[in-house]
């Protein structure tokens, strides 16, 4: 598959009052053509920051990426200059966000808000331009396009408004859309709804998607491979039944077990991770985990782990795949007799 | 087993007046019982009326038609000794522990508030109950003293906790307990409540819109669809074979961390949103996105009614 994005040891840190945050801490990944990654993890580990990089969304006064490449079409993003960013905002690289109210401007239409985009980058007349915002509303599932085209974000519903933002994003044919938690905010029944458009737009469209989740369920119906983030890097990646059927980070399986799922026995307990994540003002030295992870040697509360290559693109970075933990959780389980 | 219940909910109905003559019916003729030592869940989607049926119950709000007896008084209607007995042993966990906390209270303040009102325990000894409470949570002695904003979204939500079990309740409503939390901490939370609930007796009204959760955590389930109740039944038999078309819609749009399973799946998606419940439609709510909606269903609403042992529904294709 042809590469199209290819993030490489990513750092993003925010200035604040408090100190220095080390929000993205060196997150390394590629997206191929036609694809859907999903970044998984919970509230803080970096994910959204990370998609918000890739756009270049964070104001420079606040956050700043301090390290790492982003290539896309021969070009490094982290260096691009502004003015060349905002071509390519919309026309290569589209992003959508959890909240539609909040991401949309309530005083416009919603057919001026989709037109912008095509006036600002194929700089078509406006005949032609609406032509194309009803042919992406059509696609994105809104039933009498040319009138709705004159509505305003409160005559939507919550699910509607979800489909408007994706049509937003769309519109200009981007080759990535970044979706940071599109269906969070949305109820179960139009979640699904919606996981079903992405799939349908990818379909038609071949655009590649990442998708930002911290819902393990979305990420198995939709995700060609996943990357789970931990504490601002990626602990874990590789193709989607790998990450489900063979987890070999802590992490990864204790996000697994933690989570009731549907088909399971209720009286067997939720196995959940202790504790909480680490603060990132000052991160630990070792691996981020250490203190969470009912495995961890002391190997991992001083040094960071490196990633091991477990074949297929499965890749892990955790101080248990090294041979000598291995020896020694060996060593130690023998006396025991386990 | 010959189960006691504790709670009657009795035809139940709450309707929000809005102006201009618009009303909002939130909980339309709600019926159901929750027995002692049992989690009842409610499930349903944003505006189903699951959090005002929990208000209700509690007191929070006064309900427009209907009853509510708690061990055989009547909640609405209660005065004096006969309130505080019942604030005694109701007690509710909300869903933000941010909001829920008073942020110019110290942990000890919150936790001991009911007792203070309540009379309960008296100087030092309530402070060794309050330190008792927070170890018993999962919390330690020296949190007594900090306050809401030193702690994170979980601690947070063990410290509502602590404050619901602090008079001694037998009923706990969660109203969305864990919605606000990481997947790794809701399991804490949620193992916590289940052992918190053998070690007490406890009953509980589990509220929430993650069915996966719900079902772990409930020995009943009830779901709920634009302010009323579609079917009710044990966990198992929900999962294993519901019977109203909006229960098995649910079930089915939940994605399931399994991706094979998921890849295979026949999924049931359901067309359309939930209509405006200051409109609702005629007869079955529903009937606008049913799949199998016959005439019958814009002429009649649907009655509530047992089809099967313990298993309740309200749907015309059972009738």
């Amino acid at each position: 598959m042809e590469k199209l994005l290819e993030v490489d040891g990513l750092q993003v840190a925010f200035k604040t009052h408090g100190g220095t945050i080390q929000a993205v801490r060196g997150v390394s990944f590629t997206l191929h053509k036609g694809e859907t990654i999903a970044i998984v993890g919970e509230s803080g580990c970096g994910k959204s920051v990370t998609a918000k990089s890739i756009m270049r969304l964070i104001p420079e006064h606040i956050g700043k990426i301090v390290g790492g490449k982003m290539l896309f079409q021969g070009k490094d993003l982290a260096q691009l200059p502004e003015k060349e960013m905002r071509e390519m905002r919309g026309s290569q690289i589209s992003m959508i966000f959890q909240d539609a109210m909040t991401s949309l401007n309530p005083t416009i239409s919603i057919g001026e808000q989709i037109m912008e985009g095509i006036i600002r980058h194929q700089k078509v007349p406006r005949s032609e331009a609406k032509r194309q915002a009803t042919e992406i509303l059509q696609l994105v599932g809104i039933a009498n396009p040319e009138s709705r085209l004159k509505q305003y974000l409160h005559q939507f519903s919550g699910g509607m408004r979800q489909r408007i933002m994706i049509a937003i994003a769309l519109v200009c044919k981007p080759a990535i859309l970044i979706a940071d938690e599109p269906t969070t905010a949305l109820d179960v029944t139009i979640q699904a709804q919606i996981i079903e458009l992405f799939q349908t737009i990818q379909r038609k469209t071949g655009v590649s998607i990442i998708m930002i989740t911290h819902d393990l369920g979305v990420v198995a119906k939709i995700a060609d491979r996943v990357n789970v983030m931990y504490a601002g890097k990626v602990v874990e990646s590789g193709p989607v039944r790998e990450i489900f059927y063979n987890p070999q980070h802590p992490y990864t399986k204790g996000l697994l077990s933690s989570m009731p799922r549907l088909d399971a026995d209720r009286n067997i307990p939720l196995s959940p991770i202790p504790g909480t994540p680490p603060d990132l003002f000052a991160p630990p030295a070792g691996c981020a985990f250490a203190a969470r992870c009912e495995y961890a040697l002391e190997v991992c509360r001083a040094h960071q782990p490196e990633e091991t290559q477990l074949g297929s693109k499965h890749v892990v970075s955790c101080w248990l795949q090294d041979p000598r933990a291995k020896k020694l959780i060996t060593a130690q389980q023998s006396p025991t007799g386990t | 087993m010959q189960k006691k219940p504790l709670v009657q909910v009795k035809n139940l109905t709450k309707t929000f007046h809005l102006g201009k003559g618009m009303s909002l019916k939130a909980a339309d003729q709600v019926s159901f019982e929750i027995y002692e030592g049992e989690t009842l869940g409610l499930v349903g989607e944003s505006g189903c009326g699951k959090s005002t049926t929990g208000r209700t119950i509690i007191g929070l709000y006064q309900p427009t038609s209907g009853e509510v007896i708690f061990d055989g008084l009547n909640v609405h209607q209660a005065s004096g000794q006969e309130r505080i007995k019942l604030t005694r042993n109701m007690q509710m966990i909300f869903q933000d522990p941010y909001a829920s906390l008073n942020p110019r209270m110290n942990i000890s303040e919150i936790i001991s508030e009911g007792m203070a009102l309540n009379g309960l325990y008296k100087g030092k000894e309530r402070a060794e109950r309050v330190i008792e409470l927070l170890e018993m949570v999962g919390l330690q002695k020296e949190h007594a003293h900090r306050f809401p904003h030193e702690f994170s979204g979980g601690q947070r939500q063990r410290i509502g906790i602590a404050r619901a079990l602090a008079v001694n309740p037998r009923f706990i409503i969660a109203d969305e307990p864990i919605s606000a939390l990481d997947v790794s901490v809701q399991a804490q939370v949620v193992n916590l409540m289940k052992n918190l609930q053998r070690e007490q007796k406890l009953t509980y009204l589990f509220i929430a819109h993650d069915l996966a959760m719900v079902k772990h955590i409930s020995d009943r389930i009830g779901v709920m669809y634009l302010g009323n109740l579609v079917e009710m039944t044990e966990s198992e038999q929900l999962y294993d074979k519901p019977l109203h078309p909006y229960t098995q819609a649910l079930l089915s749009a939940i994605p399931v961390p399994d991706p094979d399973l998921e890849k295979s799946r026949e999924r049931m998606i359901i067309e359309g949103d939930v209509p405006s419940p200051i409109n609702p439609p005629s007869g079955c709510v529903f009937r606008t996105r049913c799949p199998v909606a016959k005439e019958v269903c814009a002429q009649q609403k649907p009655t509530w009614q047992e089809v099967e042992k313990n298993h309740f529904v309200a749907c015309h294709i059972y009738q």
